[in-house]
């Protein structure tokens, strides 16, 4: 099984990159090129505004990341004991099934000078009759296009800290830290965080490959001259000028490089926190700025949900409107219209989109959960490389092997475009359904077995009987991640399906180019639908089938 | 399965007159079997029944995506093809799959039967050897188009056709604004100048090398231009400095008075006009004469919308379809391509209420009765009075664009 997994992982990413390191270095003979040298690259080196482009992937990477770890950090340290944790849980965990594309056009209206924030206060607050000219989204800093990845990977680093944090024993180290008369914050973060970091560090690598990598939230949100390297890639990848694609080929290479570096740059980071921090932890103070960081917790978390709900709610009004010109707040007259004209069109896709994330979902599941199985009972941890290779997808950017992988496709005659699109999916959801699972698995307490084991049962029992009911709520969690990231692709969707399979996603991006926002609004909306459902199954379903075993609810 | 030769066709060419054997096997010399598919419209039909056409097309246009769907059904009817609309945001996506495939050496059963194309893309996909034909000539609606007398479908941004796409619609750039804000909207290039410094931030253009946004640009360089014959000629036969400097000078002047400063722009045509719905912008432009009024009609636009064309009329162009040199279902694509330019399917593209994308063909080829349909009984301020599509720019030659774009990305492109 692990050996599957990493062969299905491994060899579509090897040989896309192939596909793009030939024609890096000048060979890709339908296109007349068939001489190696590094021209093309120097052709990259003099593209205008590179190095502005590579540094706004560099800071929005890690800045985002970075934010997003902070936020999560002090709300889960000042607000774990707190009434209000369970409802923000609550609330942010189906928030992170808002796919990328719809809550960064979601933003992007509600923050524009014609937005929706600006319509509160014109003109009666601001004078302003038509919208002003300020320069937001799109901004020279890309602090819009932070803002846009901060509101998305807080929910998923708390999903997945929630997730750790029993793994690492919080209750009860929180537990003696209070006892010994550490306040809330300080017991947190010096007796808790040293433990549940490591758990989420891989998530946070993640985020940051993602997040120096993307291409539709810099599309929507991000600056555009020049843009993140991402975009650029793929604006040369799709420039008429076919000769264009050796250049793009450079530039994609050059963009796992960024990504590389962003990573690399996040663990000098940690090195050097951990070092400058050693003193700290054992220090005996009992107090850290407690209340101020608090309250800097709690309304940094209030801010995230907050942007997210209204750039929801902007897009529900949007469905909802007929003309609606500025600076009216409220659309007038309420449509359905909208609605009527796109579902017709919807339903395809809508169960196109079910099908692919269902099977991607379900395969993917199969395969880590098996792979973590096999670790488990041959009491071998994964060696490094193979973990390396799990991460593989989510560390070298979709830019940079998509392309090579549809040469791929159309070499080996692979004709069948759903299950190719399938394929796809099961490259991104396979590698965050492990990051979701992987530490419940591991930490799993391993007395739970030898009990099991000492009562005379084999290791099939144990799985099914043990192992596999104890794990039902990361399982789920696991699988509606899976959903949400299925649902969200792009890329490999419009590639290897050769567009022949349309999802959600695909008509909300291509809408998304077009002017009737009202549209791309319903489909920003359904496409919101189905990870709501899978959620919605998380949470609700081991409710239901664990009634009475409570115990592994709350565990 | 494209079948290269067979047995059938051999029979009927033993059947046939003399004339028509002669001119079957000129039409064979240069193109090998392709010719045979291509000698009878009745085979191809036949050969087209029950074939699923995959049409790459731009799909960001509920009314263009709505007039797609009418045709696949009335295909479906009447041809019984199966025509699947294979929405796109960026047309030279299809050209790089079609060089996947060629590269991958699939050279019979591509996934794209037919694409909307025209311009670069066109440019490209001829230059690399990727299209099938010429075919228009097979096509029984060409005629329609009367080509002898409409220079403008046979070259397209002056590289000629050569029968290697059929037209489809027609385009200019056409500038529109909102009447309840401006009073008196500039005529022409200098004028702009003078209106965006009065107006600040009210007026922008897409993105480089956006379509629409690169047509501005040729559009500036041909008003301002001394000399504007070497813009028809391949850009290496010209001194691009000299040609382009009062462009630069122009786009300087106007810049730091677009709407954000022109630090960022809009990324495409579609993008303009959501930014004046919003209220963003005035005056913006479309390449699309029956747009704006379109607009209007589906609340995307103020009513008071109002649309024109520069004194001494703008670039416009033909949109074409092309099938690639790989397709796997060529007949289908044919008898698609040929149902796009039937009096019915032009008449409807062209209604205002249904699409608004004007036709390619002539109307003194059509009888009365055809004629009937393409009168518009639907008065529109916003739409444009046809009178003013009279006077078009021809579209420079394609190695401009490139070109310009690039000079653009240096100048302005890393702010």
């Amino acid at each position: 099984m692990p050996w599957l997994t990493i062969a299905l992982l491994i060899l579509p990413i090897a040989g896309g990159l192939a596909g793009v390191v030939a024609p890096a270095f000048g060979w890709l003979p339908a296109l007349g090129g068939n001489a190696l040298g590094l021209s093309h690259w120097q052709a990259l080196f003099n593209a205008p505004g590179l190095m502005t482009m590579i540094r706004l992937s560099l800071v929005t990477g890690l800045a985002s990341a970075l934010a997003a770890l902070i936020i999560v950090m002090l709300f889960i340290g000042a607000f774990l004991h707190s009434r209000w944790f369970e409802r923000v849980r609550r609330l942010l965990s189906p928030l992170l099934a808002v796919p990328h594309a719809a809550a960064a056009i979601g933003l992007a209206f509600l923050l524009a000078p014609s937005g929706l924030a600006s319509r509160l206060v014109s003109p009666w607050l601001s004078g302003w009759q038509y919208p002003p000219d300020y320069l937001f989204p799109g901004d020279d800093m890309g602090l819009a296009l932070i803002l846009g990845l901060v509101i998305k990977e807080v929910p998923f680093l708390l999903l997945m800290s929630l997730a750790a944090l029993p793994q690492c024993q919080a209750q009860e180290r929180l537990a003696l830290a209070r006892s010994l008369g550490y306040a809330p914050l300080a017991a947190f973060f010096k007796a808790v965080l040293p433990g549940l970091y490591p758990l989420i560090r891989l998530p946070i690598y993640a985020v940051i490959a993602f997040a120096s990598a993307n291409v539709d939230v810099a599309l929507i949100l991000g600056p555009s001259t020049p843009p993140t390297l991402a975009v650029a890639v793929v604006r040369w990848l799709h420039d008429p000028d076919l000769a264009m694609r050796f250049m793009a080929s450079a530039a994609a290479l050059t963009q796992l490089g960024v990504t590389l570096a962003a990573l690399g740059l996040w663990w000098l980071g940690e090195s050097l926190v951990r070092r400058l921090s050693r003193g700290r932890l054992i220090d005996g103070r009992r107090q850290l700025a407690e209340g101020s960081l608090a309250i800097l917790g709690g309304a940094l978390t209030g801010l995230t949900i907050l942007l997210l709900l209204a750039s929801l709610i902007g897009l529900m009004l949007w469905s909802l409107a007929a003309y609606w010109p500025f600076p009216q707040v409220w659309p007038r007259p309420l449509t359905a219209l909208n609605w009527w004209r796109a579902l017709p069109g919807a339903w395809h896709a809508l169960l196109d989109s079910a099908l692919i994330a269902f099977a991607a979902t379900f395969a993917s599941l199969m395969l880590v959960v098996g792979c973590l199985e096999v670790e488990t009972q041959r009491r071998i941890p994964m060696r490094p490389w193979a973990q390396v290779v799990l991460y593989l997808p989510l560390l070298v950017p979709p830019v940079a092997f998509l392309f090579g992988l549809v040469q791929l496709q159309v070499q080996l005659g692979i004709d069948t475009a759903l299950p190719a699109v399938i394929f796809g999916h099961l490259l991104f959801v396979l590698p965050y359904v492990f990051l979701s699972l992987a530490e419940s698995y591991r930490r799993l307490d391993p007395r739970w077995e030898q009990m099991a084991a000492s009562l005379g049962r084999g290791p099939a029992a144990i799985f099914w009987r043990v192992r596999l009911p104890m794990l039902t709520v990361p399982i789920m969690i696991a699988g509606a991640v899976g959903m949400a990231v299925s649902v969200g692709q792009y890329l490999p969707t419009l590639l290897l399906g050769a567009g022949r399979v349309t999802t959600l996603t695909l008509e909300a991006v291509s809408l998304a180019s077009g002017s009737d926002r009202r549209i791309a609004a319903v489909y920003a909306l359904l496409q919101l639908l189905l990870p709501a459902l899978g959620f919605a199954l998380a949470l609700g379903l081991p409710r239901l089938l664990l009634r009475r075993r409570r115990g592994l609810l709350t565990h | 399965m494209p079948r290269l030769f067979r047995f059938e066709t051999l029979d009927r060419f033993k059947t046939m007159t003399g004339f028509k054997r002669l001119a079957l096997i000129l039409a064979m010399i240069p193109l090998g079997a392709q010719a045979m598919e291509l000698d009878d419209w009745e085979t191809i039909e036949g050969e087209a029944r029950g074939q699923t056409v995959y049409w790459n097309a731009w799909g960001g246009d509920t009314r263009t995506n709505a007039y797609i769907t009418w045709a696949a059904k009335r295909l479906a009817e009447e041809q019984d093809i199966e025509l699947v609309h294979v929405k796109l945001n960026d047309t030279a996506s299809a050209v790089s799959r079609v060089l996947a495939e060629k590269s991958a050496g699939n050279d019979a059963e591509g996934s794209i039967d037919l694409i909307w194309i025209n311009g670069e893309n066109f440019a490209a996909m001829k230059e690399n050897a990727l299209l099938f034909g010429p075919f228009t000539q097979a096509l029984p609606n060409f005629a329609l188009t009367n080509p002898e007398a409409h220079p403008e479908i046979r070259e397209d941004f002056t590289v000629p056709v050569e029968g290697l796409e059929a037209p489809w619609g027609k385009a200019q750039l056409t500038f529109y604004y909102d009447s309840a804000r401006v009073n008196e909207p500039p005529r022409n290039m200098l004028e702009l100048l003078s209106w965006t410094k009065a107006h600040r931030g009210r007026f922008t253009y897409p993105l480089i090398p956006d379509f629409t946004g690169s047509s501005f640009l040729k559009q500036a360089l041909l008003a301002l231009a001394e000399d504007t014959g070497p813009l028809y000629q391949p850009v290496e036969d010209a001194d691009f400095a000299a040609v382009t400097a009062p462009l630069w000078d122009y786009l300087d002047a106007l810049h730091p008075d677009l709407w954000r400063r022109g630090r960022h722009f809009p990324a495409s045509g579609p993008e303009l006009r959501r930014l004046m719905g919003d209220g963003e912008l005035s005056l913006a432009f479309t390449f699309n004469p029956s747009a704006p009024a379109a607009a209007v009609a589906n609340f995307e636009l103020p009513l008071s919308t109002r649309s024109y064309v520069l004194e001494g009329g703008t670039l416009g162009n033909v949109h074409f379809l092309a099938i690639p040199f790989n397709a796997g279902h060529k007949a289908g694509a044919l008898v698609t391509a040929n149902f796009l330019l039937s009096p019915e399917a032009q008449a409807r593209k062209q209604d205002l209420q249904v699409w608004g994308d004007p036709s390619v063909l002539d109307m003194t080829t059509l009888d009365s009765a055809q004629r009937e349909a393409f009168r518009d009984d639907h008065e529109n301020p916003a739409a444009l009075d046809p009178q003013a599509l009279a006077t078009t720019l021809a579209e420079p030659h394609p190695s401009w664009m490139e070109r310009l774009e690039q000079a653009w990305q240096a100048r302005y492109g890393n702010r």
